[in-house]
């Protein structure tokens, strides 16, 4: 670990306590959404479409209906009309119109895969039997699936009414034509044309990058009761339970008074769990038949209608001087969103050039509909692709310069102070430090050994989110603080925010019992998401230690019959004074906490609070690989992750963090892709044909933490989840051309592209 | 279409004999989850591909998705729910815990059940036959590198104790 500049001396945070959900997640008793039962529960399905794009023409349900076991039918039509509008759902928006059309199509099927109509019945097998007894007409409708093809004024038009909205310096402007852009955005800084004049190098490259999935090995579930009183509860495994409520509560016109969403466990999200796919639909066959509805998602349907990425088509100009400056960059950023509009372009376009220092620079991005899956977030939306596209061009200028890879990014690294592409200034960051450690370590300074193997870098860039959290605590007269979270734990988040409040209050780990809770239990929490957990959870953790400290200290200051100004509570929670008599008293925590009962009663606390200042993360990324030239299998031989991480509170779940991103991010660059055939159909919706890495495909990840503390935060965290996902395909990429001499420029690089750059041409 | 029938099986379910009602067309998966409330047996793909779902069956491991419930009967299954004796953890749990070998848990219980019937065959693995032994298994959280670690704590931990 390589901690910048002197960091405080910490008792709770750093250590590596076992988490507080563990046992339960060991003995299979810990339970998630799909493990909820209720009695008198039916199973409900879905029937998907077949087509990539098409108009229904007609739905007949009866010959569904009158099958023994059916209890309802629902479509589109079961819904209220929605008008167009914004959700905040915390990690992007949703317009409610697309959100109830992609829940179950309205007039149009959009995508191979898409939910037309849903079936609850007594018995799962029955739902199963049910779909294939509805019959529905379909008009095809000629589809589009490519970014820059569903850009063209020819292609097929997705929604009649879609227009774009042009967005150049926080002013948006629609247009009036018929298109699948969504939105054009712009930010720009500087000035291109006289940068580019100063260059000595100009480099201009186009890349594609395929859809990725999440890849969350739990399937969608959502089980809904609609009760006879119109209460709604929802069970449900979700990044967020609030933005659950919200989009149901919307969805149903339902006020959110009437709705209480209970977050299950989580079996991995990614961003991915996000939106409803399922649980409004639940609430819907629930509300027909008087009883609980549980659905869950066969994994087929996962890859045609869940998350996936964006598929993206960026060009990339940079111009440099001769000794590495560079001095302009003009960057297009085309992503394909999906069925309905809101890919991450945005957050491409703020990142892509986030690890430099870069005074001219202009990025147009593109938001694109087509007929595929309405993409989600994932791990830092809308970052891999565009920091992608220009850290391989950054590898070429290095390489046409003879210019060591990192001693190019080292010249050009951005430092606090350093404006971001709209022109902002960045806050304290570790760009610098993560260089150096890179330079610094063993992998960096090793020999390459064999044949046809090579090293690249690269690194990434990452907000990290804010947003508000709220968070409750309760002392016990037994010394134990329960801790109420609104924030799901995905991951650690019970234990990295019971560290934190642990750490506030100067008391052992063990004393905190925290806890996830429903949202009638626990005010407003945004997402599990953004890398914000930690960061602001963790800053209203320390809030509630602050006021339990306060409340503890009046409380000995009434016992001792003295002004609370006169008592003090010390890092190690121990409250001193000198009582109304004169004499030197003092309480441990636990000593006060068992007098609650007698001295005015318990304390209990809640702690609300939006942090809107961020600790940008800086990761980079160290890889080696062999081709195998025979069959044009990557074997990745060595793979470093250096990151700042702020402040690391478990370091090993920041590890894990870490090596989790970089795992799923070696599987964007090598191996994972969807894949549609000439009718638009996906054809590898399953795990043996999407191929995640699994545990023989890697190497062992190192991980080197830097400490650079966020000063926006009493711990100086910075999130930690999304950075590693970033540089992973470009470090590859650039590896493979030291490698083999080939620059590639689609990601994932599979064997069978390798070999085609390999093998003799006809 | 398969036809649904209701069978009555009977087998020894983490050393207890259980007699069930089951449909025809359940998978053990869904006989261990729906019919016997065995939840910690985790459904992921439902066509062998992840490895959430591995129990053991007569001694071998098996993704239980991928087996009908009607071939159980007179066998013997133990899943994660019969790995912990009143005793305590069994050294896998315990080092899965110590190493933060899971993040969701989501691919734990299949995790475990794997490397407990690898470390009944294998007692002293490598690094890359654990590797190669848990690829039938998909973690999108870890990474694996913690989970190895925890598999060859555990695999000590027990030659220890054998000793
Ligand atoms: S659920 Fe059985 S292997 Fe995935
Ligand atoms: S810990 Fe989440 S899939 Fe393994």
């Amino acid at each position: 670990m390589v901690a910048t500049p002197e960091k405080p001396v910490y008792k709770v945070i750093g250590t590596r306590p076992i988490r507080p959900d563990g046992v339960d997640k060991v003995t299979g008793r810990a339970a998630y959404g799909a493990d909820i039962v209720l009695e008198g529960m039916l199973f409900g399905s879905i029937l998907r479409a077949p087509h990539a794009h098409a108009r229904i023409v007609r739905i007949d349900s009866s010959k569904a209906l009158a099958l023994p076991g059916v209890k309802a039918i629902v479509t589109n039509a079961d819904f209220p009309r929605q008008e167009s509008g914004t959700l905040d759902l915390g990690e992007g928006t949703a317009n409610p119109k697309w959100l109830v059309d992609n829940v179950l199509a309205g007039d149009k099927t959009l995508y191979h895969g898409h939910a037309v109509a849903a079936v609850a019945a007594i018995d799962w097998h029955i739902a199963e039997e049910a779909l294939a007894l509805i019959e529905v007409e379909y008009e095809v409708l000629p589809f589009v699936i490519d970014v820059k093809e569903a850009m063209l004024g020819t292609a097929p038009i997705l929604h009649s009414d879609l227009r774009t909205n042009v967005r150049a310096r926080g002013v948006d402007t629609p247009t009036d034509r018929e298109t699948n852009i969504a939105m054009h955005m712009r930010v720009e800084k500087g000035d291109i044309a006289a940068g580019f004049a100063e260059a000595d190098i100009v480099i201009e490259r186009e890349f594609t990058t395929s859809q990725f999935h999440q890849g969350y090995i739990e399937p969608q579930n959502g089980t809904a009761y609609w009760n006879q009183d119109g209460q709604i509860t929802v069970w449900t495994s979700t990044q967020g339970s609030f933005a659950v409520r919200e989009q149901v509560a919307t969805l149903l016109q339902q006020p959110v008074a009437r709705i209480k969403v209970v977050p299950m466990e989580i079996g991995g999200g990614f961003g991915g769990k996000i939106p409803v796919y399922l649980e409004p639909v639940a609430a819907l066959l629930s509300k027909q038949t008087g009883r609980p509805v549980k659905m869950w998602m066969p994994r087929e349907a996962v890859f045609q209608a869940t998350g996936p990425t964006a598929a993206t088509w960026n060009r990339v100009k940079i111009g440099a001087k001769k000794d590495g400056t560079l001095v302009a960059a003009d960057v297009e950023l085309c992503y394909a969103a999906g069925a309905y509009p809101g890919s991450a372009v945005g957050a491409g376009v703020m990142c892509a050039l986030a690890p430099y220092n870069l005074a001219n620079q202009r990025i147009d991005g593109f938001d694109v509909v087509t007929n595929t899956p309405k993409t989600a977030a994932y791990r830092a939306p809308g970052a891999p692709a565009s920091e992608y596209a220009v850290e391989s061009v950054v590898d070429e200028i290095a390489r046409a310069l003879d210019i060591d890879p990192m001693v190019i990014r080292e010249k050009n690294a951005p430092e606090e102070g350093t404006t971001n592409s709209a022109g902002a200034p960045l806050p304290r960051i570790g760009a610098k430090a993560v260089i150096t450690a890179i330079r610094e370590s063993a992998h960096y300074n090793s020999e390459l050994q064999g044949e046809d193997t090579g090293r690249g870098v690269a690194l990434g860039f990452w907000f990290n989110g804010g947003m508000e959290s709220t968070s409750s605590a309760t002392v016990n007269p037994d010394g134990s603080v329960s801790l109420i979270l609104g924030s799901v734990d995905i991951g650690g988040t019970r234990a990295s925010l019971a560290m934190q409040l642990a750490e506030s209050l100067g008391v052992p780990y063990e004393q905190i019992k925290p806890q996830v809770t429903d949202t009638d239990s626990v005010g407003y929490t945004a997402v599990t998401g953004g890398s914000r957990t930690t960061f602001a959870g963790g800053w209203v953790a320390y809030e509630l230690g602050q006021e339990i400290r306060k409340r503890l200290v009046e409380r000995a200051a009434r016992i001792w019959g003295v002004d609370a100004s006169t008592v003090t509570y010390s890092n190690d929670a121990v409250i001193t004074g000198t009582d109304k008599d004169g004499k030197a008293q003092q309480f441990t925590f636990d000593e006060i906490c068992k007098r609650f009962p007698t001295t005015g009663g318990h304390v209990a606390v809640t702690v609300s609070s939006r942090k809107n200042t961020t600790g940008p993360a800086y990761a980079g990324h160290i890889a080696d690989v062999k081709v195998d030239r025979d069959t044009g299998k990557v074997t990745v031989l060595r793979y470093t992750a250096v990151q700042d991480v702020g402040t690391a509170i478990h370091p090993a779940y920041v590890e894990g963090q870490i090596q989790g991103g970089a795992v799923q991010g070696i599987g964007m660059a090598l191996q994972e892709e969807y894949w549609y055939d000439d009718q638009g159909r996906l054809r590898n919706g399953s795990f043996l044909d999407y191929r995640m890495p699994v545990a023989n495909d890697l190497p062992p990840i190192e991980v080197i933490l830097v400490e650079v503390p966020n000063p926006g935060h009493p711990y100086g965290v910075r999130g930690v989840g999304e950075a590693p996902i970033v540089p992973p395909m470009a470090a590859i990429r650039n590896a493979l051309r030291d490698a083999i001499g080939v620059n590639f420029y689609h990601t994932p690089v599979t064997p069978t592209r390798i070999l085609d750059e390999l093998l003799p041409r006809e | 279409m398969a036809t649904s029938e209701r069978l009555v099986i009977t087998s020894t379910i983490n050393g207890e004999e259980r007699t069930f009602l089951a449909d025809s067309r359940d998978s053990l998966l869904e006989a261990l989850r729906e019919r016997l409330n065995l939840k910690g047996v985790k459904e992921g793909c439902n066509n062998g591909n992840c490895g959430a779902c591995a129990v053991i069956l007569d001694g071998r491991l098996v993704n239980s998705c991928c087996v009908m419930a009607a071939e159980i009967e007179g066998s013997t299954v133990r899943t994660v729910e019969g790995l912990a004796t009143p005793e305590g953890l069994a050294p896998l749990q315990q080092c899965f815990l110590e190493e933060a070998a899971l993040q969701c848990g989501i691919c734990t219980p299949g995790f475990l059940m794997s490397s407990t019937a690898l470390l009944a065959e294998n007692p002293a693995p490598t690094d890359d036959e654990v590797r190669f032994w848990l690829a039938g298994n998909l973690c999108r959280c870890t990474g694996y590198d913690k989970i190895i670690l925890a598999v060859q704590a555990a695999a000590e931990q027990m030659r220890t104790l054998k000793k």
